[in-house]
């Protein structure tokens, strides 16, 4: 008797909530670790990109005004979600990463809870990074952590599936909308992401994942008009093209996260500033008086 | 009928001792530019030379910037907290104790009026040293984990608006987090600095610690460029906050800007009318308009415009221009004459738009630099003068019909600096508190700081925060990602 | 013919007869007009407080302010001698300088009227004369109207009246509005001048409402206090007053006056109420006609600092008279 014949997956962006093929048409091959043939996935362009900035953007208010008791509940469903596919991610994340079962299954793992870990933080980061300000005079004065608006995020190349979920999930926990571009030569985790997202109760356009080279649609992003703050960490240890982005990036003063020399461990606790860096304080006066 | 003529009630300058000219305050005391080249500043009032400040050569940066790292490393970074906060308490006090001395020299420099100089810049001065003194040591409990590190040598770039207390801002915070600075005043206004530099003498600070160089732009330019300075803080034109960003681009300094604006102060038809108009005129008109968070855009609803007008026209009659250093003055000189060239010109701009002008009556003095306080009515978003920030005593004026529109119009600009806001009614004040996209909202109120207050911009308003907890972390390496 | 400050229209298209129709009416207006923000009006009165009012300005300040005193006793002991030696300051307040001006008006207690009337006799010094039950107001409508046909009869110019605060706060507008109206068909040709008791409304928005009611219902001047009360006049309490009659005025047509009272004592304090007046009513109202101080104390003040501006030198309370 023959073995069935698999169902094998079309990998494609995820933008606007939907999942389109490359405006461009284009793909590219996607090997795992030892070369061998995994995928075509979708390469993403520069118009893509803009497609990806405006759905983002279109997503922004509903997002950046959903309580924040609404936005850790969705963001916990994430990782529902992700339980739910862990076989699938443990493959992926294997073969991508050239990982052996156990060590997948422990990124895997680690990258669920960092979807639990931020989730919670949604309606505590006011609270911890907010303040009520005394200041001299009849005047209630506080202040609020917002959200900055469509953050730019270039996941880290090598790690395909935490990497990702560590710099994905601290922009959408404090409000923003994202557009991410996935590791080039690791996208298949992403997509797999994408498709989670797309059935967790993530509004479309809140996140948007392009995969392709990062060189073609970083700089769109990065001098996009209507991004408001870009992270870099998927150019790690790529002086010269980091430099290149923080420079476009400058036009409309994007709060930047820098590169680092090279890609971080990302199994450590992640801390605050990840989530900071995207957050806007913002200061109210109003007077006390009768 | 009786008329209340209010007869000239100037403040003494003779408290006020304008050396003939001033050198470079590195390391500890004043030295001569080694390229020996100066500029002059003058009274705006008058445009009377006041003194001849020495211009900062590349030379003179190093060894502003050595002195500063020297002193980082020898002595600041290994004093205690409790010391650091102590030497920032003495300097509160000195500032106290010369107020009237720095009052005055302030508004001769800058061409405000005294009454704000001593009521508003150097009571806020004072203030905001004591408040950073009292954070020296007790940085372990400002929520960015235990012992926080500074960066290193600050340079500082600082405008002409509030010039001492742009100064303090950007020293106080730096040097209770353990920071060294090099400090560049504006080239019109440095004299305040200088004051406070022998101050900072009087203090018996370490020499080194705050180092003051004056120059024009390259001067900047070079401060923001030196390799050996880990941060930079700015205020002052977007234009000018890009440029440093671009600088810093590819570098391990941080920068935190504060730049320009062109905030909507709305009003909405259930405002407290009276005090709305107070705000509004306080939003423009404080200061000049020489304001980065100045409430430039008037936004009115249309149930209420011609009332609300009319209310703010009569207001602005009661508006007194003239000399900075009359205890009566509301409006005093404009800072320079290329920011006067610059008004004038978007004003003119304003008119042939098609906006209409209009001015109280007012005698300006025959010299220096003045302009009357202006508004433009009929203006739409797509004017220039909505646009863009010009930084003078000229309000233009819109209207809106319902808050999804007021919201829209404040917003539909690249700068987030501040934004007012103008209505009895409670939860629309929250409402529109959390639409509008900027770092500061006044509510039923405008132009109001306080030191325990952060205060900075979104978007092209620039990065970073002034002011209280949030203030610490400009100079501290924390809150950003690895 | 001085310029008025620009034409403001609080109440475009309101007819006023309709506003005093009917008590809903009434309260719907009063609670229509724009609120006050506590504390940006009293931002704005502490800072008209520092206008620096010196040398040639001060000297016209001191004698505008002499010429706008009600020189005023209003205390259980006074006496018809007391009242007589008060009148004669009135007339003459510094008896070394003839000119100095004689302030605007005595103000008395009812029983006082014809004493003081009588002492001031042709001068140009008005008697004024507290009247309906003053300070508390808590007697009959009749006995309101009684008080005040009498001190008129005995020579009043002028009566200050209190209104009912209680019914004020109880909402009852109608009620004030009516009593105040009965009072001023009482005053027959004499000024009503109403006092609003700021000190116990509470709240500037009921300051706001308070003055408008009183002149919708014929006040001739709007007065704080009685001084009994504390606080009695305040600067920012005046300043709203002071915009009620401006905007009244700009609706209307008709111009009120406005009289704070109770702790006015000293110069300064006086010349920061006339920079009030001249920024926000504006000049119209920098006459005795408009604008009063209800105060006793302040006129000695008021005559040794405009000796000090003669001779250069301080005064001494021992060169001043007592009345």
């Amino acid at each position: 008797m023959s073995e069935r014949l698999a169902v094998k997956k079309t990998y494609k962006l995820y933008i606007g909530g939907k999942f389109p093929r490359s405006e461009s048409g284009r793909s590219y091959q996607v090997t795992d670790s030892k070369g061998r043939f995994l995928a075509n996935a979708a390469w993403a362009s520069r118009k893509d990109a803009r497609d990806a900035v405006a759905a983002a953007r279109k997503a922004f208010p509903g997002w950046s005004e959903a309580t924040a008791h609404n936005r850790g509940q969705v963001l916990y469903r994430v990782a529902e979600m992700m339980e739910g596919r862990r076989a699938q991610f443990v493959d992926e994340v294997g073969s991508s990463e050239g990982l052996g079962r156990s060590r997948a299954e422990k990124v895997v793992d680690e990258a669920i809870d960092r979807w639990v870990w931020y989730a919670g933080w949604s309606d505590k980061i006011a609270q911890v990074v907010g303040s009520s300000n005394p200041v001299a005079g009849p005047y209630f004065d506080f202040s609020v952590p917002e959200p900055t608006g469509v953050v730019a995020v270039l996941a880290p190349q090598r790690s395909s599936l935490l990497g990702l979920v560590s710099v994905l999930a601290p922009v959408l926990v404090g409000g923003n909308t994202a557009v991410v571009t996935s590791s080039y030569e690791r996208p298949l985790p992403a997509i797999a992401l994408g498709e989670v997202l797309a059935t967790s109760d993530v509004p479309g356009g809140v996140a948007n994942i392009l995969t392709g080279r990062v060189g073609d649609t970083a700089p769109t992003l990065a001098s996009h008009m209507d991004v408001n703050a870009i992270d870099l960490a998927g150019v790690a240890g790529d002086d010269e093209h980091a430099v290149q982005l923080e420079l476009a990036a400058t036009e409309n003063l994007k709060r930047v996260v820098r590169a680092p020399a090279k890609e971080p461990d990302w199994t450590a606790e992640p801390g605050l500033g990840r989530i900071t860096s995207f957050l806007e304080t913002k200061t109210v006066w109003h007077p006390v008086g009768i | 009928m009786t008329k209340f003529e209010y007869a000239p009630a100037p403040e003494s300058r003779a408290i006020v001792d304008i050396k003939s000219s001033y050198g470079l305050f590195i390391g500890g005391r004043f030295v001569d530019p080694t390229q020996g080249t100066s500029f002059k500043s003058v009274n705006p009032a008058t445009e009377e030379v006041l003194a001849e400040i020495a211009e900062a050569g590349r030379e003179d940066v190093d060894a502003a910037v050595s002195a500063a790292r020297t002193a980082y490393t020898k002595t600041w970074s290994s004093l205690s907290g409790r010391d650091r906060g102590k030497y920032l308490f003495r300097i509160a006090r000195i500032i106290q104790e010369r107020s009237r001395e720095l009052a005055v020299l302030e508004s001769i420099d800058n061409g405000k009026p005294i009454r704000e100089s001593r009521d508003a810049d150097i009571p806020q001065v004072a203030a905001h040293f004591f408040y950073y003194a009292g954070w020296a040591d007790k940085l372990n409990y400002a929520g960015f984990g235990t012992n926080p590190q500074p960066y290193g040598v600050a340079g500082q770039i600082i405008p002409w608006n509030f010039p001492l207390l742009m100064l303090a801002w950007k020293i106080a915070p730096a040097l209770a987090t353990g920071n060294t600075v090099v400090l560049k005043p504006a080239e019109t206004t440095p004299l305040s600095a200088l004051l406070f530099a022998e101050i900072c003498q009087q203090a018996e600070l370490p020499p080194g610690v705050v180092n003051i160089i004056t120059g024009a732009g390259d001067t900047g330019q070079m401060l923001v460029e030196h390799p050996d300075v880990d941060k930079i803080a700015f205020t002052g034109s977007t234009e000018v906050g890009k440029a440093i960003a671009r600088s810093v681009a590819g570098t391990s300094k941080k920068a935190t800007l504060e730049l320009g604006g062109k905030a909507a102060n709305v009003v909405f038809d259930d405002a407290p009318l009276d005090q709305a108009v107070e705000g509004i005129v306080s939003g423009i008109f404080f200061n000049q308009g020489h304001v980065c968070c100045a409430g430039s855009r008037l936004l009115v609803q249309e149930s209420v415009y011609d009332d609300v007008l009319a209310r703010l026209k009569r207001r602005l009659t009661t508006l007194r221009v003239g000399d900075p250093l009359d205890k009566n003055t509301d409006v005093g000189a404009i800072n320079s004459a290329e920011q006067l060239a610059r008004i004038r010109e978007l004003s003119d701009v304003g008119e042939s738009e098609g906006a209409e002008r209009w001015s109280p009556p007012c005698e300006l003095p025959d010299r220096g630099f003045w302009f009357p306080p202006t508004v433009f009515t009929g203006v739409s978003q797509a004017h220039r003068i909505a646009r863009e920030e010009i930084f003078g005593p000229v309000l233009s004026v819109l209207t809106f019909r319902t808050p999804a529109e007021a919201v829209e119009k404040a917003n539909n600009t690249p700068y987030g600096l501040s934004a007012g806001v103008w209505t009895d009614k409670g939860s629309r004040i929250l409402w529109m508190s959390q639409q509008l996209r900027a770092g500061v909202v006044w509510a039923n109120t405008f132009n109001k700081f306080d030191p325990s207050s952060p205060f900075g911009g979104y978007k092209e308003s620039g990065y970073g925060r002034e002011g209280g907890r949030h203030g610490l972390e400009a100079y501290l390496k924390v809150g950003e990602a690895a | 013919m001085t310029p008025r400050l620009g034409d403001v229209t609080t109440l475009d298209e309101v007819r006023l007869s309709d506003v005093t129709s009917s008590e809903a009416s009434l309260r719907q207006f009063l609670h229509g007009l724009p609120a006050v923000d506590h504390v940006g009006a009293e931002a704005r009165a502490a800072g008209l407080a520092t206008r620096s009012i010196k040398t040639t300005a001060k000297q016209f300040a001191i004698d505008l302010a002499i010429s706008m005193i009600d020189l005023t006793t209003l205390e259980g002991q006074d006496t018809p001698g007391k009242v007589r030696a008060m009148c004669s300051k009135a007339q003459r307040p510094d008896p070394s300088d003839p000119t100095v001006p004689p302030v605007a008006a005595v103000c008395v207690y009812p029983d006082l009227v014809a004493t003081a009337r009588a002492a001031l006799g042709s001068s140009t010094v008005k008697v004024a004369s507290v009247a309906t039950g003053f300070p508390s107001g808590r007697t009959s409508l009749q006995v309101k109207q009684a008080d005040t046909r009498e001190a008129v009869a005995d020579g009043a110019d002028e009566v200050d009246m209190v209104i009912d605060r209680g019914a004020f706060l109880a909402g009852h507008y109608g009620q004030v509005f009516e009593e105040i109206a009965a009072v001023k068909e009482a005053c027959g040709d004499a000024h009503l001048k109403v006092i609003l008791e700021t000190g116990e409304l509470s709240t500037y928005d009921n300051v706001r409402r308070a003055s408008w009611l009183v002149m919708l219902a014929g006040a001739d001047v709007i007065k704080t206090s009685t001084g009994k009360v504390a606080p009695a006049a305040t600067l920012p309490v005046t300043l709203v007053m002071l915009e009620a009659v401006r905007d009244f005025r700009d609706t209307t047509g008709r111009q009120i006056g406005v009289k704070p009272a109770g702790g006015i004592r000293a110069t300064k304090d006086a010349i920061r109420y006339l920079v009030l007046v001249n920024e926000t009513a504006g000049e119209d109202w920098l006459a005795p006609e408009w604008f009063r101080f209800g105060a006793s104390s302040l006129l000695n003040d008021l005559l040794m600092q405009r000796q000090k501006m003669i001779t250069g030198r301080y005064a001494g309370p021992d060169y001043f008279t007592l009345d």
